[in-house]
């Protein structure tokens, strides 16, 4: 089970582009846009990165599958 | 999407390799043909066209280790697994019905060639499952 995330609603709150973020993480655009549409889960130092680069802890960008089904119960 | 040092690592090191195939391979067939050859120095040369083949296997390989980017490592690994299981099965599957004879004989250097295709393939599956594919 793949993870949501709110990786595209801070990004936007920024005016970034994924190309933006992409180059501040240091990735490629097509990881960004694999991520934001919840097609790849990164790994945990991305994750941090991630985290770092929004001054967020990592659980209020990526919601834990757990939680993700207790709600859906 | 422009090319990352990684992807232009690999790319220059598949021109290279290919280049040189076309000129072992050259050099194999002009020599047999003429029967320039005899003994070990025929072994010798016969192999030499594998040889840059052998380093297309290694640059897949160099690649794999030298994509910083964990996502597009993650498509070419799904792209090589794809061409690894493409390409036995079909081997598998070939050797069955030869050894039947109910198909003629293939060269085995043919699954090299197999594998190639099927990192298409993988390509293919990874534009239609993921909506990416690496592009090197």
């Amino acid at each position: 089970m793949l993870m949501e995330n709110r990786l595209r609603i801070l990004r936007a709150e920024r005016g970034w582009s994924q190309q933006d973020l992409a180059g501040r993480l240091e990735v490629s655009r097509q990881s960004v846009n694999a991520i934001e549409t919840g097609r790849y889960d990164p790994s945990l130092p991305l994750a941090f990165r991630i985290a770092e680069l929004f001054n967020r802890p990592i659980e209020e960008i990526f919601v834990a599958p757990s939680r993700h089904s207790s709600k859906a119960i | 999407m422009s090319l990352n040092p990684a992807m232009k690592r690999y790319n220059r090191r598949m021109i290279s390799l290919w280049l040189f195939y076309a000129v072992f391979l050259f050099v194999a067939l002009y020599m047999f043909k003429h029967r320039l050859l005899g003994g070990p120095g025929a072994y010798l040369v016969a192999v030499l066209p594998a040889l840059p083949i052998i380093g297309v296997f290694v640059a897949v390989g160099r690649y794999l280790v030298e994509e910083q980017d964990e996502y597009l490592r993650m498509l070419m690994v799904r792209q090589t697994l794809w061409a690894s299981g493409f390409a036995l099965s079909l081997a598998t599957i070939w050797g069955f019905l030869e050894n039947f004879d109910l198909v003629g004989h293939i060269d085995a250097y043919y699954i090299a060639i197999v594998w190639f295709f099927g990192l298409g393939v993988g390509a293919v599956i990874n534009k239609l499952t993921l909506g990416a594919s690496v592009q090197c």
